[in-house]
């Protein structure tokens, strides 16, 4: 029953958050272990997260978002462990939260769990105008290519089963990766479910998707999205 | 027709770049698989200076009646999209193999420091 459970945290430039991050996964289960993936940072990312009890994983060069989560996964694999969970670096995850996102995979019922922020109507989360369309538009494509609905394909909180482990740690996306993964996973036959959570405002630092990117970023996707559907994926045997 | 001057220029301009590329290949500056596109540029647009009716006539299948050495940029212009497009995918190619090998570096270099701290205790 007792499944071994990595929490992998990508971070680049996160000094000052690094470190709440990183207690507060311990707070919420010390048993879990978590490996901080610095991405080549320039502070002191590493350090901090490693002088908060973290195992840290230090790249050579800045890889992106994609390839330093990828290292995470990679890192789970070999290690054998049974659940992966997910957090962004920046402290808009809130680990308290975790319980939501393991359960389904503990019952074994999913392979890939979302922390969305859209699956109750009600949900706090209000982004400005020019994201929500984003996020809408990316929902539909990818529930469109994937065959289910998606709410929310954007959000970086996420907990994974052994299958999910293996496959992402083989196939992840490099720059921008939750979209296309979202739709990878879904055509490799992942179960995937979705459970509301809040995200926070950023503690510190600066968000990486400034506005010029976001078009770049749209355009980038929806091509990925495109090809990603047109690829062959291996199909992930999941019964338990 | 193709001025006689055309195609001697396009004659020469030829032969020094498969010249420049077999030199480069010769002091192990270019690898012998990135040349291979050059020398075939450099081949076809020798053989269509030399060979004047073979451009006349390559000009008139695609109604290029005015001035037939068109048709030698138009095939210039080709081979240096293919070369271009293989550069990306060269490039792509390599940026996954240095994230890997990025990966692969920071998974050994954990692996290592915990195993020389767990002698070290």
């Amino acid at each position: 029953m007792s499944e071994r459970i990595v929490a992998i945290v990508p971070a680049w430039n996160e000094e000052g958050a690094i470190g709440g991050v990183v207690d507060e996964i311990t707070a919420f289960d010390p048993a879990i272990e978590i490996v901080v993936v610095d991405d080549a940072s320039s502070d002191a990312t590493a350090d901090v997260a490693e002088a908060h009890g973290a195992t840290v994983l230090r790249l050579l060069f800045n890889v992106g978002i994609g390839g330093a989560v990828q290292t995470g996964f990679r890192y789970a694999r070999d290690g054998g462990y049974g659940i992966a969970v997910r957090l962004d670096g920046d402290g808009q995850h809130d680990a308290s939260e975790l319980d939501k996102l393991l359960a389904p995979v503990h019952a074994r019922e999913a392979d890939l769990v979302i922390g969305s922020r859209f699956v109750d109507p009600g949900g706090s989360y209000r982004p400005p105008f020019a994201r929500r369309l984003g996020i809408r538009v990316f929902a539909r494509t990818v529930s469109l290519l994937g065959g289910q609905r998606v709410t929310d394909t954007t959000s970086g909180f996420v907990a994974l089963s052994r299958h999910g482990i293996e496959l992402f740690a083989e196939e992840y996306p490099h720059d921008y990766p939750e979209v296309e993964a979202t739709l990878v996973a879904l055509r490799s036959g992942l179960r995937l479910e979705q459970v509301q959570v809040d995200m926070r405002e950023r503690r510190a630092g600066t968000s990486s998707i400034t506005f010029v990117r976001s078009l770049y970023y749209i355009v980038k996707v929806m091509l990925a999205l495109f090809v990603a559907s047109l690829r062959r994926y291996p199909r992930v045997e999941t019964a338990a | 027709m193709t001025p006689v001057r055309a195609s001697i220029a396009g004659a020469i301009a030829s032969i020094i770049l498969i010249l420049v590329v077999v030199e480069l290949v010769r002091g192990r500056r270019l690898k012998e698989r990135y040349a291979l596109l050059w020398l075939a540029t450099g081949a076809v647009l020798l053989v269509l200076s030399i060979w004047r009716d073979g451009l006349n006539a390559i000009a008139g299948w695609f109604g290029v009646t005015g001035y037939p050495p068109a048709v030698l940029f138009a095939v210039a212009i080709l081979f240096i999209f293919l070369v271009l497009l293989h550069y990306s995918t060269v490039i792509s190619r390599l940026t996954d193999e240095n994230i890997d090998l990025a990966q692969r570096i920071a998974l050994l270099e954990e692996r290592l420091s915990r195993r020389e701290q767990s002698q070290a205790d």
